[in-house]
């Protein structure tokens, strides 16, 4: 008896060592690209900036305290760094909205796709990952080209006699939320739509069955049993959209500054390598915190349904 | 079968469901007309595909006829949505809400329905009770077994009291015992409910212990509408003859007809009664049914005569299988008893006796 358990341990064992070492590789790159640069990071934004871009290996708590706050030329009293409040608030919002315009957009494709025949919903996902195919660059200038003053919509438009002149849409907040949520949809109907196609709709038809109408099977079934897929694509949205840099810069023509150019200036005109570094690890934790309560949040409120 | 308008809860008029288009059009109903009265367990009984999913879909209206009205209670209910009909389903999967519990699916309906908390609290209490689920009422769906599945799922069903109760083979996924159990329970159900049920399944042995009338179904047409017995003694057409328990067939010369006997000469030269089904036109040569047991073999001459072929025991009765003299197959169900074997043996020459009232000249 003991030996066959003494067997059963030793496989166990092996089997925890095939199991890291089957993960090893991943486990490195992980840590060599992921972890190791963000610790490069990390330790530049408690440095001194050099005078040429770089850093000087000299401690300094001052990029970060510059991140929020602003030291006075004169006086070096300390007070709010309202124009970097009002970067990170724009930014977060610009994130918040473009979600929330991918998720209006990207649920109903998603039912669209999931309740297609078999067949046809192998091509919708298809056709949904095409423009994955293109650089980003180019699909936002494909953007660009679409609501200039002499692009197709106000071309048509004027030629429809719908209007007079053109409406500027280009440049405008407008543009960049177009070009955001054009460019961020797919990562949004992709995980709804996976949560979406392993539904069972025989539970549509039993809520129908039991005197929901379509609206509250919408609300009482479908959406709590697609929740998951609308969190990753809410969190696949999210992230990606608070750090854009090249969509906001070319359909808001560089006007109003967003985080990823803040960023980007730093290590560039700015030449103040740890403040850039500091800003990029301050946004890290900021969407880290908002994912750890929305995701604690979701948890609970599906305990309390369930 | 007459109509009796205003008694009936269910009554299907002339419906046609038509799915796919063109070429690839199929008639999953075929013209069906059939009426189904207040408190009555009602079984569409055929194979997979000929259309009892279908005939219960349109009633519960998650498909639309392509022709035809469907009446409850006299109202035509074809055109509304689902969720506007009193009529509640029991699904083969059950189809249970795995995000709720066990009383949170039983008072969904309710809820839906907009009924007031405390009706809904009591009205789920009395439900959990008639299924005896109460101590299971705060658990997931997918935290209880299969049979207890099927209770939520009655339960759930039956709590906003529809008048009408659909079930789609609710008991074909459970094994032997469990579903034997079940039978009892649902027909206990219906008893204590009152509630008009409509029951579709396959299996013939549990439709005729069930039903108080039985529909079968055939490629997308009802051939014959009645109770078990007139089902199983007095079969319509080949088919229904065929799909219920197990039968001999005969061909016969028919040779007077009236009064819904016929007299039928067997090809061994031998003339018997038999009675007639429905609807059954005239002809010279007409298919016999004899049931099994409904027949005797004897030593000696009987109505046809033949060679034991095989003898298959079956604990209850024994099966004795003969071969004919005419070249047809015949065989004959025996009572056993414990102190005697069947008394006969491979090889034997035998006579078969038909017994009074017990052949029926089929339509088809």
């Amino acid at each position: 008896m003991a030996s066959a358990e003494e067997v059963a341990k030793a496989a166990e064992r092996r089997d925890i060592r095939d199991r890291w070492l089957l993960s090893a590789p991943a486990l490195l790159i992980i840590f060599l690209a992921a972890t190791g640069p963000l610790l490069i990071v990390l330790v530049y934004s408690l440095l001194t900036p050099g005078p040429y871009g770089d850093v000087k290996w000299q401690f300094s708590p001052e990029a970060w305290i510059s991140v929020f706050m602003e030291r006075d030329i004169f006086d070096d009293t300390l007070s709010v760094a309202a124009a970097h409040v009002t970067i990170f608030w724009r930014s977060i919002k610009l994130a918040i909205v473009t979600t929330l315009a991918t998720l209006a957009l990207g649920f109903p494709t998603a039912y669209f796709m999931a309740t297609r025949s078999e067949k046809t919903r192998d091509l919708w996902l298809f056709l949904i990952t095409i423009p994955f195919w293109t650089n980003l660059l180019i699909r936002t200038f494909a953007v660009l080209q679409i609501i200039r003053n002499e692009g197709l919509i106000n071309t048509v438009l004027l030629k429809l006699g719908i209007i007079s002149a053109p409406i500027q849409i280009l440049f405008t907040d407008t543009a960049i939320l177009i070009g955001m949520a054009y460019v961020y949809l797919p990562l949004m109907v992709l995980p709804i739509y996976a949560s979406m196609e392993k539904l069972d709709f025989r539970l549509v038809e039993a809520g129908y069955d039991l005197y929901a109408t379509r609206f509250q099977v919408l609300r009482r079934i479908i959406f709590p049993l697609v929740k998951p897929g609308v969190i990753a694509g809410s969190i696949l949205v999210f992230i990606p959209a608070l750090g854009a840099y090249v969509t906001p810069i070319l359909l808001g023509g560089g006007k109003t500054m967003m985080l990823s150019n803040l960023i980007e200036m730093q290590f560039g005109q700015g030449r103040n390598w740890p403040l850039g570094s500091a800003l990029s690890i301050a946004v890290m934790i900021i969407v880290m915190v908002a994912l750890l309560a929305y995701v604690r949040n979701a948890g609970r409120s599906e305990m309390r349904h369930g | 079968m007459p109509d009796q308008p205003g008694k009936s809860a269910i009554e299907v008029r002339g419906v046609r469901k038509v799915f796919g288009t063109g070429d690839a059009q199929v008639a999953a109903l075929d013209t069906v007309s059939v009426s189904i009265r207040e408190n009555e367990f009602f079984t569409l009984l055929g194979p997979s595909g000929c259309g009892k999913t279908t005939l219960l879909r349109l009633i519960a209206g998650f498909d639309f006829p392509s022709e035809g009205e469907i009446l409850l209670h006299g109202h035509d209910i074809a055109p509304l949505p689902p969720f506007k009909r009193p009529v509640n389903t029991v699904f083969q999967s059950y189809a249970l809400f795995p995000h709720m519990t066990v009383a949170e699916n039983i008072g969904f309906g309710l809820e839906m329905l907009g009924k007031p908390k405390t009706e809904i609290k009591a009205r789920v209490a009395e439900m959990l009770k008639l299924v005896k689920m109460e101590a299971l009422s705060a658990r997931r769906t997918s935290q209880i077994s299969g049979g207890q599945q099927q209770r939520v799922a009655l339960a759930r069903a039956l709590a906003p009291q529809p008048k009408v109760l659909l079930l789609d083979e609710p008991l074909s996924a459970l094994d032997y015992k469990l579903r034997k159990e079940m039978q009892i329970e649902l027909k206990r159900l219906q008893h204590q409910t009152g509630i008009t049920f409509i029951f579709v399944t396959h299996d013939q042995e549990e439709a005729l212990t069930m039903s108080d009338r039985i529909a079968v179904m055939s490629a997308g047409k009802i051939l014959q509408v009645g109770t078990p017995w007139d089902i199983y003694d007095r079969p319509a057409e080949r088919f229904v003859a065929d799909f219920i328990g197990e039968t001999n067939f005969l061909t016969a010369a028919i040779t007077g007809i009236g009064n819904g006997k016929a007299r039928a000469t067997l090809k061994s030269g031998v003339t018997i009664d038999a009675t007639v089904a429905e609807g059954f036109q005239p002809k010279a040569n007409a298919t016999l049914v004899v049931r099994p047991e409904h027949a005797k073999l004897t030593g000696g001459k009987g109505d046809l005569s033949g060679t034991v072929e095989n003898i298959v025991y079956f604990g209850t009765d024994t099966h004795i299988h003969v071969q004919l003299d005419s070249g047809e197959a015949f065989t004959v169900r025996q009572q056993n008893t414990r102190s005697a074997g069947c008394g006969f043996e491979r090889g034997d020459k035998v006579g078969v006796s038909i017994g009074n009232d017990a052949a029926q000249v089929l339509r088809d």
